[in-house]
């Protein structure tokens, strides 16, 4: 008698448990299947967009490579995503190795400044960077993009590397340094495959971040042939006069697969990443 | 042995010569290649400001405007931010003054002008040093050797130099900048080049506290962005957690393939679920809004975020489209802190004849919430500044006529970008600005107090 009821019991939570998996498994996948399927409908606007379109075809996405600058911010935004990760992983690799390996006079007043600066909404520096690059020559520039890209997420990346690297035994660092290495030596040989975990992170947090950076671009990019994909595609939505509903869908699918792909393939990285971030504050 | 004391020179004296003339103190000391170095250095400040400004014309006598150079020039512009305006003439702008090109000119002489003088204080401090050295032991190393060894031991500043000088120039620089603009009375009535910016004190800190509207905006998107920030953050912490725990349990088969598909909203860039959802909930062509009308649960269409008697509903809706965005972040961390808890306290547990829910409250709940505690604190503040979900998905709407430029869904961050970027307000932006800063530093501050890599610090 117990044993049945127990069984009971046991078929009825796993029943509500899989009722429940399934419901919020519908709710997450839902809206991607509908932009997904919005971006293969033939009608251009909202409202006819829906998850399974009645005339599917390829029209969006051909219009979008034909009939506007897509494939030109596309290649904008690549070329600055690549800039980004290699020199933000450049120079926070460098700056943490630093700050983990060596003494040096003012050293704790660098530490303590860039925590303060990594406290910094980079929204209140956007204004000034944009005066800033006006009296420079660099507005509406590519350049420009990077550098902001770069030192505004270096403070972060430094802090959080350093406290990786922390964490690793120097003990690898004085055997090579008593068989002679240089320090540039040591850092390449040594500390880089040592610290590619968390490099890992940093390279593609900085990588992803061009795709989706909104307010940057807005305010230093005023040329069509300089634009970002998160400019264009916002263009294309906030402008309801335009229709371009399915053209969005359409870009943002193919913006989006990637980053997804990039993401879950690295997810391991990506949580450790960011547990550290909050671990070190 | 008197003879040698007769030719010692006191330690200040070297000092004092190379305060005097950069490097004569280390050429005193017999130390030509640094004393020729120092020279170079603060030879090349004097050169900058006298090619950059007008020292041969000075028949009116010496005029910062006119005649400075970088250094003094810039530093009068700081100052003064500009004495003549430029006006429109028939042949377009005369010459003239623009106050923000002042500043930000005026705030890069002085970092440089610092730079050197850093270089001054050691040019000095070398000298005396070299010297009671020479004094005490009556040698000295030579230029080459100190420049050596000075570069072995600069070894950490010539790899943080490029870091440090981005950070200097595009994080501290506009900081500092934007500091600055708070104390300033510019705005979209007062724009430069035609109009002359004024430094006005705490003129603007005293209208956000004493104009009832301002005062008005300010608590109330204070309160909301708070209320946006711990409502936000608990959701997807709970809810996360609540996911992260069904999927762990042995009954859940296909454990992959679940967590593959819950993981998807943190894996699609942010901004393109928020537009997605906005269009999903556009009040007059969306389709949520079209399939309860067409369903018969509501007689008319519902404007979402756009209703301005409803705003609790545009609120409620944007905290849990924030809940999509941000619970699988916290289910994966929670599902691999779950790992970690080791079976024997279940079993030991079991053993004493504990039900479910007391093993979750006793056990699972102490160690997860043990291990990820920072991660809400740190969760809290990027939600506060969670500028993506509120601009795209409302853009702070539905709009509230009371507020000065704000919407009922506008955080701080959301507001101070209406401000500056669509209303011009730079002024008002600014003191909004060191605000946000100021909570956000102190929430940050209990945190890392606690953490270790501070104590080390």
């Amino acid at each position: 008698m117990k044993r049945k009821r127990t069984n009971l019991t046991r078929i009825l939570t796993a029943s509500l448990i899989y009722l429940e998996l399934i419901v919020v498994a519908v709710i997450v996948i839902y809206p991607l299947i509908w932009i997904v399927g919005s971006s293969f409908g033939s009608s251009k606007g909202l409202a006819n967009a829906s998850a399974i379109p009645d005339h599917a075809t390829l029209r969006n996405y051909i219009d979008l490579f034909r009939n506007t600058d897509f494939p030109v911010w596309y290649m904008n935004t690549l070329k600055v995503a690549a800039a980004n990760m290699f020199f933000g992983v450049l120079l926070s690799t460098l700056g943490a190795y630093a700050f983990s390996r060596f003494k040096f006079k003012g050293k704790k007043a660098s530490l303590l400044s860039i925590l303060i600066l990594q406290m910094f909404p980079a929204f209140l520096t956007a204004i000034a960077v944009y005066m800033l690059f006006l009296n420079f020559g660099l507005l509406d520039s590519l350049t420009g993009l990077v550098f902001v890209g770069v030192a505004a997420q270096l403070p972060y990346n430094i802090w959080l590397l350093k406290g990786y690297l922390d964490n690793i035994s120097t003990s690898f660092d004085e055997a090579a340094l008593i068989d002679g290495a240089s320090r540039t030596q040591i850092f390449v040989r040594i500390i880089v495959p040592l610290a590619t975990p968390m490099l890992t992170f940093v390279a593609v947090l900085q990588f992803a971040a061009p795709w989706m950076d909104f307010i940057l671009p807005r305010l230093l990019i005023s040329s069509e042939e300089k634009k970002t994909v998160a400019i264009g595609l916002y263009s294309m939505i906030s402008d309801q006069t335009k229709n371009e509903f399915t053209l969005f869908a359409a870009g943002s699918v193919l913006i989006a697969i990637p980053i997804a792909v990039l993401y879950i393939v690295l997810q391991k990285y990506l949580i450790n990443g960011l547990t550290a971030g909050g671990d070190k504050g | 042995m008197t003879a040698l004391h007769t030719k010692q020179t006191p330690a200040w004296a070297a000092g004092l010569l190379s305060a005097i003339v950069w490097g004569a103190g280390q050429t005193l000391n017999r130390q030509y290649l640094k004393g020729l170095l120092f020279f170079l250095i603060g030879a090349g400040a004097f050169a900058i400001e006298i090619a950059t400004g007008r020292y041969t014309d000075m028949a009116g006598g010496f005029r910062f405007r006119e005649n400075g150079g970088f250094f003094l020039k810039g530093l009068w512009g700081l100052f003064t931010l500009g004495t003549q305006p430029r006006t429109m003439g028939l042949t377009g702008l005369t010459a003239g003054d623009h106050s923000i090109v002042l500043m930000a000119n005026g705030i890069i002489a002085l970092f440089i002008l610092l730079l050197f003088l850093f270089f001054y204080i050691w040019n000095i401090r070398d000298a005396a040093k070299a010297r009671s050295q020479l004094n005490e032991t009556g040698m000295l190393h030579s230029s080459l050797q100190e420049i050596k060894k000075l570069w072995e031991s600069m070894y950490a500043y010539i790899i943080l130099s490029p870091a440090a000088l981005l950070t200097l120039f595009i994080c501290v620089l506009p900081i500092v900048f934007g500091v600055l603009i708070a104390f300033t009375d510019y705005s979209r009535s007062n724009l430069p080049p035609t109009k002359l910016v004024h430094w006005v004190g705490l003129n603007n800190f005293v209208t956000v506290t004493e104009v009832f509207s301002w005062m008005h905006t300010f608590l109330g998107v204070l309160l909301w962005t708070f209320v946006w920030a711990i409502l936000a953050t608990i959701t997807t912490y709970f809810f996360g957690f609540f996911q992260a725990v069904l999927l762990n349990s042995s009954i859940v088969r296909f454990k992959k393939l679940w967590r593959s598909i819950y993981i998807l909203p943190w894996a699609v860039p942010a901004m393109i679920s928020a537009l997605v959802f906005k269009s999903m909930f556009n009040g007059q062509f969306g389709p949520i809004s079209q399939f309860l009308l067409d369903m018969g649960l509501t007689s008319e269409r519902i404007y979402w975020f756009t209703d301005p008697s409803n705003t609790n509903l545009a609120r409620i809706l944007a905290l849990l489209i924030n809940l999509w965005l941000g619970f699988p972040y916290f289910m994966a961390l929670i599902g691999g802190t779950l790992t970690t808890v080791s079976e024997s306290y279940y079993e030991a547990a079991r053993m004493d004849g504990a039900n479910a829910g007391q093993m979750f409250w006793k056990i699972t709940f102490p160690i997860v919430y043990k291990a990820t505690a920072p991660l809400l604190m740190l969760s809290f503040v990027s939600n506060f500044n969670n500028f993506g979900v509120i601009y795209f998905l409302t853009e702070g709407g539905p709009a509230n006529p009371d507020y000065n430029f704000a919407g009922n869904t506008d955080l701080l961050i959301t507001w101070l970008y209406k401000l500056t970027l669509d209303n011009r307000l730079y002024n008002m932006g600014a003191v909004m600005s060191i605000i946000v800063f100021l909570i956000v530093a102190s929430f940050s501050l209990i945190n890392l107090r606690k953490s270790k890599s501070f104590e080390e610090l």
